[in-house]
């Protein structure tokens, strides 16, 4: 009777204290989106390559240490920005070439395990240059909240949340409006096929490792700017897994959906039903709902159907 | 075994239709196939050969009509229980398990005739120890017969594609079918390996009267070794007959040709 | 001249199918596993026991496990931590709750504990496979990790959240618990991942390895020839798992001697996966030189800057420490998905015909 009581009481806090409820909701949006920027850099390395990027969590961190390293040098904001784009690039010619290269034509689940090894290439070699110890990033936003119609908005999450979508856009027009982009979607589908169209498939690759380091860039600021660059950053990646499993591998639309999903689901469910299973539901909420999407919808709400040949 | 002392045809494949989406892969086609006879379905390509197979062997099922097996309808079985009726294959791009040797491939076709208890197989012991060597006997002797000596330990991956061709026979084999189904066993060969493949078949289905399916495109071969041959376009049979028939019939020879259709 | 095989025929199917068809190798394993049992206990430093001997031998055992699952059967699993934990703190469990039931036959129902756990995670592969069923694992590694840290009857209500191995004996010696030797502990630890290792290797030269690695292979082709996809992978995940749970109970009552969940979170999942790719995916032999890899690494780099001369902080070991794990992973898959197995066989064939190259 107490866990029945206990399971529907917090209806009745949502209904009692609306603004609250919208609060936790806003919360939720934002820290999903955060999600989904790092989930984004999955699907475009799938949609390219077929191939799953594991690492891309500790690009984010890689890409968030590189930053506020040079800047903790005294390196300019905007310079230091600029390098750290080009040292994304120049780690996506390395993945390329030793990586990806050799092992061209190997099965999915090795290339996936190689980018296991990646991680922890990175997060070891990223630390070794930069140092492991908590750095505070600021990007000049400050993290406090403000009043809209007597709801509390944090600055700092409505531009991660402002900053997440115009990426989306962007990149939806790239995929779908360039010539690149176009060739990009061909050669996940089929890599002999965009050969045909003459763009090398090593050179697609070394761009679409370099646009996922960017967007990795992004969601490094934008995480480094809430809770600080540390190796925790690259444990999101570990969260954006579940999203990708919710939005499907290949839907960017779906990265986003998914990591909404998630982001608020966690955060209502912590925050209303937390205390009933004694709180931390938020480290495994979001595989709790993965496992039955694999069990009941594998493709995700948005993938393509997977069909099985003979 | 018992079941097939019957006198009714051992494979009854009564107005099969298969479905994807909107694409009608098999139409109501219907045949049968006698005890020991070598069968061959041709067709252009596109026909609905290897959905053929797919259906009989229980990977695809027949949204229509009905697969009946020495005498007992089994259209809805699962491939693996299909397997235990005595149903065995090729596949057309050879699916041997690469990691493993040709060995291993072979004795791994056996596994239907094989009895599990796993302490038994924990302990390598007893029961489990003579059962593992019995089989390797057997499997020996396929490898006597498909003349595959030589390479019996060597990883499957590793073979050029006509013997992996004859040790996929070999895997087949080894779960003493009654019934093979092959899928372009021909299919990427030299002549020489052909003629090989040619008596191979030939010899199972004298030695071990095992009854033989075969889906290949190569008209020579088809004329030399089947006793019958069913001719399949468009997911639909067009014609069925003894090979002399079959080649001088004008249908077969449209649909070769690419006649329309509608006509 | 003396690792020859010349003179040796193989007159039967079962000489041809033993594991050791060599003469040598045969007299050499049996030489080398009497002396592991007798020269350590007697010969070595408690360091080596307790920081290098016992943690090889524990996490060989864990090694053979993943490696059955994914270096077998093919099923990549991420949640090798979370199915040690559940044999560490069934073992605890069992252990406190019957103080009088033997230390073996607690470590063993720890093991089909962990068995039935994974199974139930295991379930999922039958629709998925490769890194969907990789983030299903995670799945069962996270929820298991908070379940244990959650509900405090796994720690007997603990304050502290520990668990901690009680003493207990075997034939009169104490094998586990504060008071135990550590030479005692080895003894356990090897007699353990000994016993199971050939069950291991019986278990993949048999039957039940070749359905295992033609579901690897080529899952369709297996099925058609009469194997059955959801038994095959479910008894990969069970007895996978059990060799997992059995070494998440060594793990806290041979080795660390009281843990906590945070022994078991995913980072160590990845150490034994790492230790399975680099021994070698699909070898028994391999989870043992993966192991010891990935416990002497460490080691090495504590110590090599001492030998040097240099100074190096732990932070920087830490470092170094993961670049050369990741940097190997992916030098192997690239090289030699065989890992160091297959390494060592390529130095026996060699040795074979030496002095002369081909």
């Amino acid at each position: 009777m107490d866990v029945l009581y206990g399971l529907v009481t917090p209806f009745r806090d949502i209904a009692g204290s609306p603004a609250f409820f919208v609060e936790v909701l806003i919360g939720g949006v934002a820290a999903g989106l955060m999600y989904s920027l790092v989930a984004l850099g999955f699907v475009l390395i799938f949609k390219a390559s077929g191939v799953f990027n594991f690492a891309q969590g500790v690009m984010v961190l890689f890409a968030a240490l590189t930053l506020v390293g040079l800047m903790e040098r005294g390196v300019p904001v905007v310079l230091a920005l600029g390098l750290t784009v080009l040292v994304m690039i120049l780690l996506a010619f390395a993945i390329e070439r030793v990586v990806l290269r050799p092992l061209v034509n190997q099965e999915h689940i090795i290339l996936f395990m190689a980018t296991i090894g990646l991680t922890f290439f990175l997060e070891g070699f990223g630390e070794m240059l930069w140092g492991s110890n908590v750095k505070r990033l600021d990007v000049g936003i400050p993290d406090e909240s403000f009043m809209v119609a007597g709801v509390l908005v944090n600055r700092l999450e409505l531009t991660a949340a402002l900053t997440a979508a115009i990426l989306v856009a962007v990149l939806a027009v790239f995929f779908h409006g360039t010539r690149i982009g176009r060739a990009l979607r061909a050669v996940a589908d089929d890599h002999e096929a965009a050969l045909s169209i003459g763009i090398p498939l090593k050179t697609i690759w070394v761009i679409v490792w370099s646009v996922a380091g960017g967007v990795a860039i992004v969601a490094g600021i934008m995480w480094g700017a809430k809770s600080g660059v540390q190796f925790s950053l690259s444990l999101i990646a570990l969260k954006s897994l579940p999203v990708l499993i919710l939005g499907g591998f290949t839907s960017v639309p779906g990265a986003i959906a998914g990591g909404l999903i998630i982001g608020v689901g966690e955060k209502i469910g912590e925050v209303y039903w937390g205390p009933l299973v004694g709180g931390a539901i938020e480290n495994w909420f979001a595989y709790g709902l993965a496992l039955v999407f694999l069990l009941f919808r594998p493709q995700g709400l948005f993938g393509e159907k997977i069909i099985e040949r003979v | 075994m018992s079941a097939t002392d019957g006198t009714g045809p051992l494979l009854e494949v009564e107005g099969v239709s298969v479905r994807f989406g909107a694409l009608l892969a098999l139409s109501r086609v219907s045949l049968a196939v006698g005890h020991g006879e070598i069968l061959a379905i041709i067709g252009p390509n596109g026909a609905g050969k290897t959905t053929l197979l797919n259906v009989i062997s229980g990977f695809y099922h027949p949204y229509e009509g009905r697969i009946r097996f020495a005498g007992r309808d089994r259209t809805h079985l699962k491939p693996y229980d299909v397997a235990g009726l005595g149903i065995a294959r090729t596949f057309q791009n050879v699916a041997l398990f690469k990691g493993m040797t040709v060995l291993d491939n072979i004795m791994t076709g056996r596994i239907i005739k094989a009895r599990g208890n796993l302490l038994l197989e924990a302990l390598y012991w007893g029961p489990a120890m003579s059962q593992e060597l019995r089989h390797r006997a057997f499997v020996e002797r396929i490898i006597d017969f498909l003349e595959i000596e030589a390479i019996r330990k060597t990883p499957a991956g590793r073979l050029p594609y006509g013997l992996q061709k004859r040790v996929e026979l070999g895997r087949a084999l080894a779960a003493e079918p009654e019934l093979l189904l092959l899928d372009e066993p021909m299919a990427g060969m030299n002549v020489e390996e052909k003629e090989d493949m040619c008596r191979f078949i030939l010899d199972v289905n004298d030695e071990f009267d095992t009854t033989i399916v075969l889906v290949e495109h190569d008209m020579s071969v088809v004329m030399d070794i089947s006793d019958r041959v069913v001719v399949l376009d468009y997911g639909r049979k067009i014609t069925e007959g003894p090979p002399s028939e079959v080649r001088t019939d004008q249908t077969v020879i449209d649909a070769y040709l690419g006649v329309p259709h509608a006509s | 001249m003396i690792y020859r095989t010349a003179g040796q025929f193989k007159t039967t199917y079962a000489s041809d199918q033993a594991i050791f068809p060599i003469v040598q190798d045969r007299v050499v394993v049996t030489l080398a596993l009497v002396a592991a049992f007798v020269v350590p206990p007697a010969l070595a430093s408690e360091y080596w026991l307790q920081a290098v001997l016992i943690p090889l031998l524990v996490y060989a055992l864990a090694a053979i496990g993943l490696n059955l699952l994914t270096g077998y059967a093919g099923q990549l699993s991420l949640g090798t931590g979370g199915f040690m934990a559940v044999g560490a703190y069934s073992a605890f469990k069992l252990s406190t709750a019957f103080p009088h039931l033997d230390i073996v036959a607690v470590f063993l129902l720890a093991g089909l504990v962990a068995a039935g756990v994974g199974l139930l995670f295991g379930i999922p592969s039958l629709r998925i496979k490769g890194f969907y069923l990789a983030v299903a694992t995670l799945a069962a590694q996270f929820f298991l990790i908070w379940l244990f840290n959650k509900v405090a009857w796994f720690v007997n209500y603990a304050p502290s959240g520990t668990i901690t191995a009680p003493d207990r004996e075997v034939l009169g010696v104490l094998v586990t618990g504060p008071n135990a030797t550590s030479g005692a502990r080895y003894v356990m630890a090897l007699a353990f991942v000994a016993i199971f290792g050939l069950v291991a290797k019986n278990l993949v030269r048999g039957r039940l390895g070749r359905a295992w690695m033609a579901i690897r292979d080529r899952d369709i082709a297996a099925e058609i020839i009469g194997i059955r996809p959801l038994r095959t992978k479910l008894l990969a995940f069970g007895i996978s798992s059990f060799y997992c749970g059995v070494a998440g109970a060594e793990l806290v009552f041979l080795y660390l001697g009281s843990a906590e969940t945070l022994a078991f979170d995913v980072n160590q999942s990845f150490l034994v996966l790492f230790m399975v790719i680099i021994g070698g995916l699909g070898s028994i032999l391999g989870s043992f030189l993966g192991a010891a890899f990935i416990v002497l690494v460490p080691i090495f780099l504590t110590n090599a800057p001492h030998w040097l001369g240099l100074n190096m902080s732990v932070a920087l070991q830490k470092h170094i420490e993961l670049m050369i794990f990741g940097g190997l992973i992916i030098f192997f898959l690239i090289v030699e998905p065989h890992g160091l197995a297959r390494l060592w066989q390529i130095t026996k064939e060699k040795l074979r015909l030496w002095p002369f190259p081909h």
